[in-house]
């Protein structure tokens, strides 16, 4: 499998500049981790976002997308880097500390103070409009 | 035996696959499907029913039905099942020839069916105890990997024998093997077909594709299967034109509703709010394009393709004495001269019960378009506030997660252009701080006696503002009636427009100060504005009925002047039917010949309510849009270039950019809306000029809110459901239906002007109609229907009906609150057991990471192709492969059995009885494994 790997990275994905999580997109898909993709990880990463891949499939690697610090649970730095890139930093501390602490009250099953995976899905799948925005065309 | 568990893997493959019911299919599976293809024309061995059955089998239900079927007999007599047989005993003996050749697959073919082998295992192990199955499942599982051809003969036994043992037994292949292989080889078709679904890196993918699809070629070609296949890529690119076709329907349809972008880009910078008032003035456009399309369709077109053109009769031509100042900027402006003798007005219109050669009733058209307009708009209001009731809610989210959702699902991985993205960005944030408004209210709790008092402060303050105001019209309208007394010509513009002036400004004036007074109450900005809504819905109200009584003691005023020229009409005709006769002595006398221009008429007070409704409409455009340049554009201009030099910060400061008054606008429309149903019927060109206004409206004030304006400072969310507006609007509907309905019904209409003139009450044009074109029958009927004896019943029969829905509807909500209730205790519990759950799980954990048995698992190679049927292992080895995915494959597992998603899952399957210490040397299990958190396979 080994021939005609060519190296993408995160630059690359220009089509796609405007996403916050671009640079998370191409770690979590990389085989390496920081952003440089050979050809599969790319293939992958279509796969994943493509309108037909499973939902949990698209939950589990939204959650790797969110999971900034890569230690399988989305934690409160996680929250605050994911609600900065969305808001832009628009908010102030006081309401993106509130936020984060609904966010770990709400989904938050077994009360650890951060998301694991299942807590994460047991609260995306239900979320009306997952599916129909975590996904790229091309 | 061997069948039954190829079944069983069948099935067990429907359980695991995920989303095996997705027919859908990948480019790169379908070029496989083309690629074998190609590679098999020389085969060439399809028999009719074989293609048939390979239909049946891409429908992905097929197998699990065959399976389900095989189990007891397999010589079941269902229909496709015999045609598999038929086929397959056609070509058994080719098979084992051909399989005799290929040698060097043989080996391929093994693995494969190791790997089903382990997936019957698997499936088996579900169905037995536990403990039993942990302990057989490694050592095979070990076996395998190592590629014991031995091991698996023994197991397999005659199975893999089809295989490598095709030269020993050729033709002697049962049905059984027969049927196995066809089983394997749907299953490696369906392995194809969902193979974009598996969650597996794309290295795993691509090996275990192109073994699915070596091993298709090889035996399907063997079983005579392929027929149907350009029938099936038809299909396949079909479904996929299909879903394009949808996708760009869909977008079609959202491009094709006006202003949804601009309204998306005011919304995604001031909130849904401020929105909320843009998508009620575009859903006021539609209704008004509706009522414009009645009132000018059925009457005014009629009115100028079929009836008497200018000037042709009195009412149709601007008298002797107007003449001169007829085409006067000033005098048009006031709707007078040329304007008021046009078909804008009531006026203008004959009265000859039909028109042109199609005999078009236009009074009676007038008539029932003047009601239809209300009925329509009633129709319409109540069915949009049904629909919003039912959407429900009060903005307010019920949901468990809105701040979650806000925060993973917000954002959308399709934009790709930089404009959406800062349009979406800004809408994420706007809507963030939304939530936190409303988040805050909630948990904001203070000093209540001191709120209380404040309120009430504030709503004495409000009221002392409503009765000022009120006292204030009232005195302008008693100046207006003396000056009216007086010679027009002596009054200054001033004077002529006062109650308009003062109406105005009271308007501009109030709601900014109840604003202010508001501030005390400390609401939550959503009912602020609620109040501050109905408040200034008071104010407005008060103005229009102030307006509403001048009119009438000037329409009464008309009427008597009116009676006066009618009689002295009446007279001086009689005078000269008499005197002519008498002249001429003959009783031909001929109609007198007069100018149209100089006969004599009366005020005709129709008209001069419309022009009073027209007058105030457009007074209302012009203060709007006044009030919009001024008080936004300039303000905003002012403050943005002088503050480059000025002593204080500008933009900041004191004057700062102006907020968009959300209230003020609302009730401006609704008004507006109010002023355009009152005297659509005097005005049939009213609802023109209105229609032009709003779309005026959007476009300017969607620039100004955009160009100008700053979002409030606490940006809160709208209520979900317009209904507040809907039901100001309802109200005013119905108290502008008042009074048109009462002119209708108790004035007598003018005699010399409008459609109804010469005729006593207006609604006598549909007596008429009744009783003179209609069969008698009808007559009666509407006879029956105004009897009293029938009216009686049917009230008290819809009072019983509002009484009876009212009750079922209260019964409901208490159910909804019940059920509510009850969906937060059952999250509470689940919590709660989670949390227990979980504790356990630590223990286990911690058992687990004791035994060293974990060591013994087998690095497996990363070229064997893994089992498509267990998913679930397949996870659990990734991490050994690759290094970057470590914890990926634990929660694949976590994942797979998620999908199944049986909340209760993981309480049932409790560590309790899978303790034993055998069993962790398998590591997470399918089930099992989803109830325990991440950590414990890092």
């Amino acid at each position: 499998m080994g021939n005609k790997q060519t190296i993408f990275t995160a630059q690359q994905l220009d089509a796609y500049q405007d996403n916050p999580f671009r640079q998370r997109i191409a770690e979590v898909f990389s085989e390496d981790g920081e952003g440089n993709m050979t050809l599969n990880d790319f293939l992958d990463m279509f796969s994943v976002l493509s309108e037909m891949a499973p939902r949990d499939l698209k939950a589990y690697y939204a959650f790797k997308i969110y999971d900034f610090n890569n230690d399988d649970f989305i934690c409160k730095s996680d929250l605050e880097k994911t609600l900065n890139k969305l808001t832009r930093n628009e908010l102030t501390e006081d309401e993106v500390r509130m936020v984060c602490e609904k966010v770990i009250d709400e989904a938050d099953l077994d009360n650890d103070g951060r998301l694991s995976l299942e807590d994460f899905q047991h609260m995306i799948v239900r979320a009306p409009d997952f599916l129909s925005t975590f996904h790229i065309r091309i | 035996m061997p069948p039954k568990r190829k079944n069983d893997t069948a099935i067990k493959v429907e359980d695991v696959g995920m989303d095996v019911d997705a027919v859908l299919d990948s480019g790169s599976e379908e070029e496989a499907r083309r690629r074998t293809k190609n590679r098999r024309i020389k085969p060439q061995r399809k028999a009719k029913q074989v293609s048939d059955d390979e239909e049946e089998e891409e429908e992905d239900e097929a197998p699990k039905k065959r399976g389900r079927k095989k189990k007891p007999k397999p010589q079941d007599s269902d229909e496709d099942d015999e045609e598999d047989k038929r086929s397959v005993k056609s070509k058994g003996s080719k098979v084992s020839r051909k399989k005799a050749q290929k040698d060097d697959s043989d080996e391929e073919s093994e693995e494969d069916r190791g790997k089903r082998k382990k997936g019957g295992a698997v499936s088996k192990k579900e169905k037995e105890e536990q403990n039993k199955d942990k302990k057989g499942n490694p050592k095979e599982r070990r076996r395998d990997s190592k590629g014991g051809d031995k091991d698996k003969k023994k197991k397999n036994g005659k199975l893999s024998s089809s295989s490598d043992s095709g030269e020993s037994d050729e033709d002697s292949l049962s049905e059984g093997e027969l049927a196995a292989l066809k089983e394997q080889v749907e299953e490696k078709k369906k392995l194809i077909a969902t193979l974009r679904n598996k969650p597996w890196r794309m290295k795993r993918r691509l090996v275990l594709l192109k073994e699915a699809q070596e091993f298709v070629e090889k035996f399907e070609g063997a079983l005579g299967k392929g027929r149907g296949r350009k029938l099936y890529a038809f299909k396949v690119m079909m479904t996929k034109k299909f879903i394009k076709f949808k996708r760009d329907f869909e977008n079609f349809k959202t491009a094709c509703i006006p202003w949804e972008r601009k309204i998306k880009e005011v919304e995604s910078h001031f909130g849904s709010s401020v929105a909320s008032y843009f998508i009620f003035l575009r859903w006021m456009y539609g209704v008004n394009l509706v009522l414009f399309g009645l009132m000018f369709g059925l009457v005014v077109l009629p009115e100028v393709l079929m009836g008497l053109p200018y000037g042709s009769i009195p009412r149709k031509t601007v008298p002797r004495e107007e003449q001169d100042s007829a085409m006067d900027f000033s005098v048009l402006f006031d709707f007078g001269g040329y304007c008021k003798y046009s078909i804008l007005f009531y006026g203008y219109y004959n009265n000859s019960p039909t028109i042109g050669v199609l005999k078009f009733r236009l009074p009676l058209s007038y008539l029932l378009v003047g009601v239809g307009i209300f009925g329509y708009s009633l129709m319409v209001v109540v069915r949009m506030m049904a629909r919003n009731a039912n959407e429900g809610g009060d903005g307010a989210d019920e949901g468990e997660f809105t701040f979650s959702w806000k925060m993973f699902t917000s954002w959308d991985y399709l934009i790709g252009n930089p404009e959406t993205a800062d349009n979406k960005y800004a809408s994420i944030t706007t809507s963030f701080k939304e939530s936190i408004v409303d988040e805050q209210e909630n948990q904001k709790d203070e000093n209540i006696h001191l709120r209380r008092f404040l309120r009430v402060l504030a709503n004495l303050m409000i009221l002392c503002c409503l009765g000022g105001s009120g006292y204030l019209i009232y005195y302008a309208v008693k100046r207006s009636q003396e000056f009216s007394k007086m010679d027009p010509d002596d009054l200054s513009w001033l004077q002529k427009n006062e109650v308009e002036i003062v109406m105005s400004l009271l308007g501009l004036v109030c709601p900014p100060l109840f604003e202010t007074i508001a501030e005390l109450e400390k609401y939550h900005p959503r009912i602020a504005l609620k109040w501050q809504l109905g408040r200034i819905f008071a104010l407005f109200l008060g103005n229009l009925y102030t307006f509403l009584f001048a009119l009438f003691d000037e329409v009464t005023a008309k009427l008597e002047s009116e009676k006066i020229i009618k009689n002295a009409t009446e007279w001086g005709l009689n005078e000269y039917y008499a005197n002519y006769s008498s002249f001429y002595n003959t009783t031909n006398v001929p109609p007198p010949n007069v100018d149209p221009a100089d006969v004599v008429r009366g005020p005709c007070w129709e008209t001069a309510v419309g022009i009073e409704f027209v007058k105030l409409t457009v007074s209302d455009i012009q203060v709007t849009y006044l009030t919009i340049l001024i008080g936004d554009f300039l303000r905003a201009v002012t403050v943005r270039f002088l503050n480059y030099c000025w002593c204080w910060d500008l933009e900041a400061g004191f004057p700062s950019y102006a907020e968009f008054d959300i209230s003020g606008n609302v009730l401006g429309l609704i008004f507006n809306q109010g002023m355009i149903w009152m005297g659509a019927f005097y005005a049939p060109g009213l609802v023109g000029l209105n229609v032009l206004r709003l779309l005026t409206s959007m476009y300017y004030q969607c620039w100004a809110v955009m160009a100008c304006n700053v979002p409030h400072e606490r940006v809160f969310k709208a209520s979900r459901s317009n209904n507040f507006y809907m039901g100001l609007l309802l109200l005013v509907l119905f108290l502008s239906l008042l009074p048109v309905v009462y002119t209708i019904m108790t004035l007598s209409p003018s005699f010399d002007c409008g459609p109804f003139s010469g005729q006593d009450k207006m609604y006598d044009v549909v007596m008429e109609t009744i009783e003179k074109d209609l069969p008698a029958f009808i007559g009666n009927i509407f006879t029956y229907a105004t009897n009293p004896g029938l009216i009686m019943p049917a009230v008290l029969l819809m009072v019983l009906a509002l009484y009876y829905l009212n009750t079922t509807s209260k019964g409901y909500q208490q159910a909804n609150l019940d059920l509510k209730k009850k969906m937060q205790m059952a999250r509470d519990e689940e919590k709660n057991r989670r949390n227990n759950k979980d504790s356990t799980n630590q223990v286990m954990k911690d058992l687990e990471d004791l035994l060293p048995n974990k060591s013994l698992v087998p690095p497996p190679t990363e070229e064997e192709p893994p089992p498509p049927d267990v998913v679930t292992e397949k996870g659990s080895k990734s991490p050994k492969t690759k290094p970057g995915s470590a914890t990926k494959g634990v929660n694949l597992q976590k994942e797979v059995s998620l999908a199944a998603s049986n909340p209760r899952g993981p309480v049932t399957r409790a560590p309790g009885p899978r303790g034993g210490p055998p069993g962790n040397t398998r590591g997470p299990q399918p089930g099992p494994g989803r109830g325990r958190g991440a950590p414990p396979r890092k």
